[in-house]
């Protein structure tokens, strides 16, 4: 028994750092100690990810397999910590300048982050829903954050309906998987599920709900349209956050379940998924051309780079569930330079997000400009930046598992998608002389994030800084 | 002391092309003048020096691929000394004749500097030509007869502002594709039969090449005749060989020194140095060679002809090249490289100096070029007379016949000539009458420029006239030193490149068969004896034996051997007996002659009248020159409008261009235009645009109408989403 709690020692540790963190904040300053408690938080959120980068190799099962800890966990929780922990430090002065620095605000995303954890080492659908619902309720709550502001407010309240929604579909998909499997543990639904049998309509039924319940979290089309709304009336801090983390732990989930729990009906999945993908690609790199708003554009981006994702996903080989971490990792930190800067772009004091805001930027600020340019470029993915080598990976996966039409697509989406990152190249080269300019400065975090995360982009080719061997590793966990 | 011969004109090139801003437009250009003269003086040393089999001094790895194996490296021979001297001699006067010729020219605005790009551009073709020559496989030598074709690109667009120039500069450019195909071809052919493109791999393996035979296009041929034509087609766009030629007349928008150094003495001769330095793979393919033969005898009598009627004075000598490389081609052709080399070699000297002394002309007279405008400018410029006077004495060949006396052109060209006479066969025949009748007209053409130019009345722009005058210092120096080299060039060469099998043998280090076939009675011997030594006997035959030895005595004492020659010829010339012959094996010497190849002992032993017929083309030619632009200046006019059909056909050059342009030109630039407009235009431009600007924008606003904003709307499409999923994992997926 104590073996099992040595598992799950990480997610307990930041449990109880969170409720403590909460019941000292509301003895002591309030409000006031929150930007001690940013930092604090970021700092926990790094040595966490250091603790689980550290701690042993091996697959640990606890609680009878309920709650898996094995590389292709590490490898997501570790993304997971660090990306949580960069944007808080982001959302620092942005959320103080916006009077909105609570103290509840890093004890909600600590809460958030336990629930990926969770998610991501989930070996039973009790567990799965357990961490989803943990993630999910912190993130309704700081979705509407900014109390007095309308969009935010709905923004809050479309996500809770429409995730209300989505956990019905799961929780059905999970009854029903449940009952004609007989067991929820990830384990019997495999035998139950034996590979070359018919799996039977129930499960099969059961499999479609749960991945609908699942698109929803990665904002997969059609299960998106909460996305742009979303993204959209949040604060940026917190859009920025949505961005990262928890896509890494949704896109984990959908992994497990697939390769766990179904990883011997490869056949059945595959089609969802691989649907899923061209749906999401086409409808998040066509309906991004039409945005003015650039928190909008990033969540039909966020949508395209889900399909393409999920194009590496859907390939159901071991080098598939590879190019899926590699691109998620390349796209955690494409965002959160992009988003490092977002955060910085004002005008007279107030935050504008207007694409058009960018107009000749690199007159005034070529540096920016040019971090940037690689940072779009790199979302386009185009040679030989890093978003191209995340692309090519999931493409090259798909292709060896021989769907390479989904590749072919893959590819066109990519071409169409191209444009609207080029468009904010354009406004900010050649864009005209007149419109409102932004001209705000950066202050430091913002800038050192922007900048590194544009120099790996250029320095990554190298080597991808190891991350491929890494992800090797991690898939060869899940897919046995 | 090669590699600094090959490097030198690189680092001149560099550093007065990219640092002449620091160093100074002057210092560049005596930077690089200087190094060609450095490359000269060695040179001339290597000439002297080089002996026995060929050095291969390797510089570093450039491929290695698989079994493609190719190296920076220098094949150092007889043949690679002779081309070392004409280049480096050659550019190193014109180097200096352009300080004196560029100094001044309206082509450029006034302060600009172009001349120390000129003479890097000089430089780096110097480079790329001794590239090209000194070269131990196909791909270096490629890589040569591409460079020095891009510093013929930038040369004759010198004067980038005139359109003609830039337009003749692509068109060369252009035509030379053509060859360079082939040329390519050739390459990769002989890459596919030996696994190897080093010259002595390839020439090891000539006899089986010959055995063997390769599909083209839809037949099987001989490989090693394909291969030799191949090669040739390369030499042909180079050489301005007939077909390809078009390229040269128009390569004359380029400055004149450029047209001395490039399109005269030593690029267009590459491709003669080609089929020569292939010479163990030639000797195998008798049907190319053939080919070779009617093809470049056709070109020197359609240039001549066509020499005869052109009146831009640079353009008459362009024609003289283009006639005279088809001279070489002869040579080449019918097996007697060594006389092709010599003609190679001497003309060097004469048509660099005819060109340089033609630009004197142009410069003196302000860069007027028609002929009809000069006349009477043997006063006003005597020194480029007298230069010009002794090139075409030397082109025309002017000599004492049947001896050994005589100007270059005259040992060369009539060398050229016996050899075709002596091929005995069909196309040598068929050679032999062309390059005579060629020879005429040469005479013709070189004798009228000289009687527009320097004789009769002034005409033209009285104005010019008055102001013509001599050139500089620096532009007759050059003048005066290749004047020696057109003066006597051929008589001290004479034996080497054409003298007796045993003394050509020993200068191209070619092993000799002897064949001891001790015919009948020599009555030569003893003057064989007499004037060699003992060991000369085995060599001796009716009487060449005696130019041999006379020649390896020493001090060339030529009047006593050509005297001893005309007294035995008359004597002995039907009884020919081999007695030595060129042996070795493929690749052994610098050159390669087949065992059946007597083209050397049979040009010796040709009749009287074959040995004389240079000579007499030559004065007849003289004589109607005489006539025409002398004596009776109206002449010429009436003949021209008495023969109009032939005078427009010859002054259109056989309206080559013309029919080129019908052929080739202008479909292509019709093809071009439908690809431009329908195809690129409203194919690829307008699929892509309308794609981008109708289908995708329509699907763009579609998906922002389907964002209501309606959480209601929202939930139905997720539970439509979840419709189709089932739906579909249901019907299709089952």
């Amino acid at each position: 028994m104590s073996a099992d709690y040595a598992t799950l020692l990480p997610e307990i540790f930041l449990a109880v750092y969170a409720m403590l963190a909460l019941i000292a904040c509301v003895y002591t300053g309030k409000d006031e100690v929150a930007p001690t408690l940013v930092w604090v938080t970021s700092a926990v959120f790094a040595a966490v990810a250091v603790w689980i980068l550290l701690s042993e190799d091996g697959t640990r099962l606890a609680f009878d397999g309920m709650f898996i800890d094995d590389g292709f966990s590490r490898f997501a929780k570790v993304t997971i910590l660090l990306s949580a922990a960069i944007v808080l430090l982001m959302s620092r002065t942005y959320m103080a300048a916006r009077d909105l620095l609570r103290f509840e605000y890093p004890v909600l995303i600590t809460l958030a982050t336990v629930g990926m954890m969770v998610m991501v080492s989930a070996g039973d659908l009790i567990v799965l829903y357990m961490g989803l619902e943990l993630q999910s309720l912190a993130l309704y709550v700081v979705a509407s954050l900014r109390r007095d502001s309308i969009r935010s407010t709905e923004a809050g309240l479309k996500y809770f309906v429409l995730g209300a929604l989505s956990s019905g579909m799961l929780l059905y998909g999970a009854s029903l998987t449940y009952g004609y499997a007989g067991t929820t543990s990830f384990e019997g639904i495999v035998l139950a599920a034996a590979a070359g049998q018919d799996i039977g309509i129930g499960l099969l039924l059961g499999l479609v709900f749960l991945l609908a319940g699942l698109a929803f979290k990665i904002s997969a089309a059609p299960f998106h349209m909460w996305t742009p709304d979303v993204y959209e009336g949040s604060p940026t801090a917190i859009t920025a956050f949505f961005a990262t983390a928890p896509k890494v732990a949704a896109m984990a989930l959908l992994a497990r379940v697939t390769y766990g729990a179904f990883g011997s009906v490869v056949d059945d999945w595959q089609q969802i998924t691989a649907f899923l993908a061209v749906i999401s690609m086409f409808l998040g790199s066509i309906a991004a051309i039409g945005q003015t708003d650039i928190k909008r554009l990033m969540a039909y981006s966020s949508i395209a780079h889900m399909g393409f994702a999920l194009v590496g996903l859907s390939a159901g080989t071991v080098q598939g569930v590879q190019s899926m971490l590699i691109y998620m990792a390349i796209y955690v930190t494409m965002n959160l330079g992009a988003f490092a800067f977002i955060l910085s772009m004002e005008r007279e004091g107030r935050h504008v997000t207007r694409i058009d805001g960018l107009s000749m930027l690199s007159r005034k600020e070529p540096l920016k400009a040019f971090a940037l340019l690689i940072l779009m470029f790199s979302l386009a993915g185009v040679p030989p930046l890093l978003g191209f080598f995340g692309k090519f990976a999931t493409f090259a996966a798909a292709v060896d598992a021989g769907l390479w039409w989904l590749a072919l697509l893959a590819g066109i989406a990519s071409v169409i998608g191209a444009y609207y990152y080029l468009r904010i190249v354009f406004m900010m080269y050649f864009g005209s002389e007149d419109t409102p300019r932004i001209d705000g400065a950066m202050n430091m975090t913002h800038w050192l994030v922007l900048m590194g995360s544009a120099a790996i982009m250029v320095v990554g080719i190298v080597n991808l800084f190891g991350i491929e061997g890494a992800a090797a590793s991690a898939a060869l966990t899940l897919v046995p | 002391m090669t590699t600094i011969i090959l490097f030198a004109p690189l680092i001149g090139a560099i550093i007065c092309g990219f640092g002449w801003r620091v160093i100074g437009e002057q210092a560049g250009m005596v930077l690089t003048t200087g190094l060609l003269f450095l490359c000269a003086l060695l040179s001339w040393i290597v000439f002297f020096s080089v002996d026995g089999p060929a050095q291969q001094i390797q510089i570093m790895r450039w491929m290695d691929s698989g079994s493609l194996v190719a190296d920076w490296s220098i094949r150092l021979d007889r043949l690679t000394a002779i081309m070392l001297v004409v280049i480096t001699t050659v550019s190193s006067l014109v180097h200096l004749y352009s300080f004196g010729y560029m100094a001044h020219d309206e082509n450029f605005r006034p302060g600009e500097h172009y001349k120390a790009r000129f003479f890097a551009y000089l430089s780096f073709f110097t480079f790329a030509m001794l590239a090209l020559v000194t070269s131990n496989n196909l791909a270096q030598m490629f890589f040569g007869w591409e460079g020095v074709g891009v510093a013929s690109y930038l040369l004759i667009g010198f004067y980038y502002r005139k359109e003609s120039a830039g337009a003749a500069a692509m068109k060369a450019f252009i035509v030379n594709r053509v060859g360079d195909f082939g040329f390519a071809l050739g390459i990769f052919a002989l890459f596919f039969l030996v696994d190897s493109i080093q010259f002595d791999d390839i020439f090891a393996a000539a006899p089986e090449i010959a055995q063997m035979t390769i599909p083209f296009l839809w037949f099987d041929v001989n490989a090693a005749e394909l291969t030799a034509l191949l090669l040739f087609i390369g030499a042909m766009g180079k050489s301005a060989q007939l077909i390809l030629h078009t390229w040269l007349p128009d390569a004359m928008e380029g400055p004149t020194p450029v047209s001395a150094l490039i399109h005269a003495a030593t690029m267009v001769t590459a491709g003669v140095f080609l089929v020569c330095r292939m010479s163990p793979l030639m000797e195998f393919a008798p049907g190319a060679t053939a080919f070779v033969v009617v093809l470049s005898a056709t070109t020197a009598f359609f240039a001549a002809t066509v020499g005869l009627v052109q009146n831009d004075i640079k353009r008459v000598i362009a024609y003289s090249t283009c006639s005279q490389l088809g001279y070489m081609f002869v040579a080449a052709g019918v097996g007697m490289y060594s006389a092709a080399m010599f003609h190679l070699f001497t003309h060097a000297f004469f048509k660099a100096m005819l060109f340089l002394g033609a630009g004197s002309v142009i410069h003196g007279m302000h860069h007027e070029q028609d002929m009809r405008n000069y006349g009477g400018l043997r006063k006003k410029m005597p020194y480029t007379f007298w230069a010009m006077m002794i090139g075409t004495l030397a082109i025309t060949g002017v000599g004492i016949p049947l001896t050994h006396i005589g100007f270059a052109g005259f040992l060369s060209k009539d060398a050229i000539i016996e050899s075709a006479w002596g091929a005995g066969t069909g196309v040598g025949y068929y050679g032999f009458w062309m390059l005579v009748i060629s020879a005429a007209f040469t005479s013709f053409y070189s004798w009228r420029l000289i009687f527009m130019t320097f004789f009769g009345e002034p005409r033209g722009d009285k104005h010019t006239h008055e102001h013509a005058h001599e050139s500089g210092k620096v532009m007759l120096i050059p003048l005066g030193v290749l004047s020696l080299g057109a003066i006597f060039a051929g008589m001290i060469w004479y034996g080497s490149f054409f003298g007796h099998a045993d003394q050509v043998a020993r200068f191209y280090d070619i092993p000799l068969a002897e064949q001891h076939e001790a015919g009948e009675a020599h009555a030569e011997a003893e003057e064989g004896h007499a004037a060699g030594t003992p060991s000369e006997e085995a060599a001796e035959e009716h009487g060449e034996g005696v130019v041999a030895a006379a020649g390896q005595a020493g001090e060339g004492d030529l009047d006593q051997a050509g005297d001893a020659l005309v007294e035995t010829e008359g004597g002995h010339a039907e009884e020919g007996e081999h007695h030595v012959a060129f042996g070795g094996n493929p690749g052994d010497g610098a050159l390669y002659f087949g065992p059946e190849n007597h083209v050397l002992e049979d040009a010796h032993a040709a009749p009287i009248w074959v040995k004389v017929s240079p000579f007499v083309a030559m004065l007849l030619g003289l004589v109607v020159a005489w006539l025409f632009y002398i004596r009776d200046t109206s002449l010429p006019r009436s003949l021209a409008s008495n023969q109009r059909h032939l005078h427009a056909f010859l002054y259109n050059k056989w309206y080559f261009d013309e029919v080129y342009n019908t052929l080739f030109v202008t479909p292509a630039r019709g093809l071009g235009r439908f690809l431009w407009r329908r195809g690129d235009g409203t194919m690829i431009d307008g699929g892509i645009n309308g794609l981008a600007l109708g289908i995708v924008p329509f699907f763009s606003r579609l998906a922002g109408r389907a964002q209501s904003g309606y959480l209601f709307h929202y939930a139905f499409a997720m539970v439509i989403g979840v419709l189709i999923l089932v739906t579909w994992t249901l019907i299709a997926g089952r």
